[in-house]
């Protein structure tokens, strides 16, 4: 009886203070996530922040095409990284298109998580067949690089936000998967497994509200892995002209539309989102690392 | 062993099935490849014509049965755009790719180790924090873009090095390993930071361990505690990695591909798919498909060689 009352008793807040303090003792990881939030930031407030809106195709002036960083234009407007061959302004195409690219990125990252867990934690505990089968679709589905399943699927789908997300969760759920799976018959074993049994609560509330809470470190260091991966993907296909629409350009497409004036000599259309890309796929890696050995207890013991 | 490499074969044969099945219904839903093929100004008749020639006008599962009749005797059909073999076509151009492939695998190897190795034996030098800094901004850039920074730097602004196509010369040669060198440094920058990080991890958690503690305890010189003990377990997991990224070096080929216009298969593929030439990218799927099984097969035989502790039998699939 005494272990169900430990388990019952709330617990000393200890624990998210130790994370949060082991996180912040590294420098680097603290600028990582200071980017991050800064990354979040103005992708969530990018219409209200952004000298223009860059898909608003009526304000935007053709005599201003192509113009360097800092100069200045016939209408008086000087463009802070230039403008673009259609004369949008960079700096507002990039803040949209980093919108773009987190919301594509966070959106299948969520969805794959979920999915994942679900069917993960589903083959470790139902067991037999089942277990089987699914770890033998993630085996062989992880057996193939990401860019080419999605490419494959892309081709067929077609272009669109929805597309690229159905097409990222279907290339990312098998991690998700794998690691919930490994990360419940690690913990299935465990005592408060077996109190939470003993108590005689059903299966459901035993995943949910037992399980799950301790599987998630690993999940969590996957899921900022993968949702790095994922926005780098997304950017690789509408640079291959196989992700996004024109009308909605993510930082990857913002990168494809430079390519062509860069042999020109013409660098900051395709220079600028690509290190807006750069800061915000290293941002999450930064973060997602210090994740990774906060949370890893093999490392915290060294 | 023969039973196990025959039951692997056996799945490799269905994998290759249901990815021809999905790709091809999948790409006969997309659109009519008739569109794009003719001259714009057909009529009509000649539309139906191409469409007949091609074998368009049939049921998708008659299109299928043929496709599957004709893999089984060699023949993947006819590519719609070339108008020869579509195999032929893709036979052709990989040996660009597995060029690249090698050239990027043989970089980031070469590198990858040392560098990983000294990270993880001095992880709070300068040296090593510096490596790994490097590694997660090697990590972090987009392959597409850093091409595009390359072409930028040693094509436009120092005119070091060609900035597209292939060349004639052998790769051997100054002339042809002139072309292959901004592509290869691209497609190897992420593998390379990949396997610095493998390898200082391993090396990290490994050198805890009560083996090598043990064997600097018998008074083993250090070279060979690294170079013997430690080396030789961190070289299992390295081996599997390695392996399995040639497979995606191949893929991720794709993207190099067609920012530096390598000629190789991944540009041929996805021209492909704008154009909807059917035949070419199912074949495509189909020799890669192939490669990664058998690359993966070859990765788990490996595995024995290097720890006889791994039997075949435990390794399922």
């Amino acid at each position: 009886m005494s272990a169900v009352e430990a388990l019952e008793l709330p617990r000393p807040e200890t624990p998210f203070r130790r994370f949060l303090s082991e996180f912040f003792a590294s420098k680097i990881a603290t600028l990582g996530f200071a980017l991050l939030a800064s990354v979040v930031a103005i992708a969530l407030l990018a219409p209200l922040i952004a000298p223009q809106n860059p898909y608003d195709l009526a304000r935007l002036d053709l005599l201003d095409a192509r113009l360097a960083p800092g100069e200045d234009s016939l209408s008086g407007k000087t463009y802070v990284l230039g403008t673009d061959g259609q004369g949008r302004d960079m700096l507002s195409a990039i803040f949209y298109g980093m919108r773009v690219s987190l919301y594509v990125g966070v959106a299948s990252g969520v969805i794959a998580l979920t999915l994942g867990a679900l069917v993960g934690v589903l083959a470790a505990f139902v067991g037999g067949r089942f277990e089987q089968l699914v770890m033998r679709v993630v085996d062989i589905q992880l057996g193939f690089p990401a860019i080419l399943v999605a490419l494959i699927l892309l081709a067929v789908l077609g272009k669109g936000v929805d597309k690229i997300i159905i097409a990222l969760v279907c290339v990312q759920w098998a991690y998700y998967a794998r690691t919930a799976r490994s990360a419940a018959l690690v913990e299935r074993g465990k005592e408060y497994m077996e109190a939470a049994r003993g108590l005689g609560l059903p299966a459901w509330r035993i995943v949910l509200r037992h399980l799950l809470p301790n599987a998630m470190p690993p999940l969590i260091v996957v899921g900022t892995v993968q949702v790095a991966h994922a926005i780098a993907l997304e950017a690789t296909l509408s640079f291959l002209g196989l992700g996004l629409p024109p009308t909605e350009p993510s930082l990857g497409l913002l990168i494809a539309n430079g390519y062509e004036y860069l042999l020109s000599g013409k660098y900051w259309i395709s220079m600028y989102p690509g290190i807006a890309l750069l800061l915000m796929i290293l941002s999450i890696n930064l973060v997602g690392d210090q994740l990774r050995d906060v949370l890893n207890p093999r490392l915290a013991r060294a | 062993m023969s039973v196990y490499v025959l039951r692997r074969l056996a799945q490799t044969l269905a994998v290759l099935f249901v990815t021809s099945a999905l790709v091809f219904g999948g790409l006969y839903l997309v659109g009519d490849p008739v569109e794009i093929l003719v001259n714009p100004n057909a009529d009509q008749l000649e539309k139906e014509r191409t469409t007949k020639a091609l074998g368009l006008d049939r049921p998708v599962l008659e299109q299928y049965w043929i496709f599957l009749r004709g893999t089984l005797s060699g023949d993947f059909g006819t590519s719609f755009v070339f108008g020869r073999p579509a195999m032929e076509v893709i036979l052709e151009r990989m040996p660009a790719t597995l060029e690249l492939a090698f050239l990027a695998m043989v970089i980031s190897v070469c590198l990858g180790i040392p560098l990983g190795l000294y990270a993880g034996l001095k992880p709070h030098g300068f040296a090593a924090k510096a490596i790994m800094a490097g590694s997660i901004l090697g990590f972090s850039l987009p392959t597409f873009w850093v091409g595009l920074l390359l072409i930028m730097v040693f094509a436009v602004q120092l005119g070091w090095l060609p900035s597209t196509g292939r060349g004639t010369a052998p790769l051997w040669e100054w002339d042809g390993l002139k072309y292959a060198l901004l592509p290869a440094i691209n497609l190897a920058l992420f593998k390379l930071s990949l396997i610095i990080r493998l390898t200082r991890a391993q090396v990290r958690e490994q050198s805890l361990l009560d083996y090598i503690r043990f064997a600097r305890a018998k008074g083993l010189p250090r070279s060979r505690v690294i170079g013997v003990h430690l080396l030789k377990n961190i070289m299992i997991p390295l081996v599997t990695v390695i392996g399995l990224e040639l497979g995606s070096v191949i893929a991720f080929a794709i993207v190099t591909e067609t920012i530096f216009a390598w000629p190789g298969m991944g540009k041929l593929v996805i021209d492909s798919i704008f154009q909807l030439d059917r035949p070419v990218v199912v074949a495509y799927l189909l020799v890669t498909v192939f490669m990664f099984i058998l690359i993966n097969l070859v990765v788990d035989l490996l595995y024995t060689v290097l720890d006889p502790r791994v039997r075949l039998a435990d390794v399922r699939g």
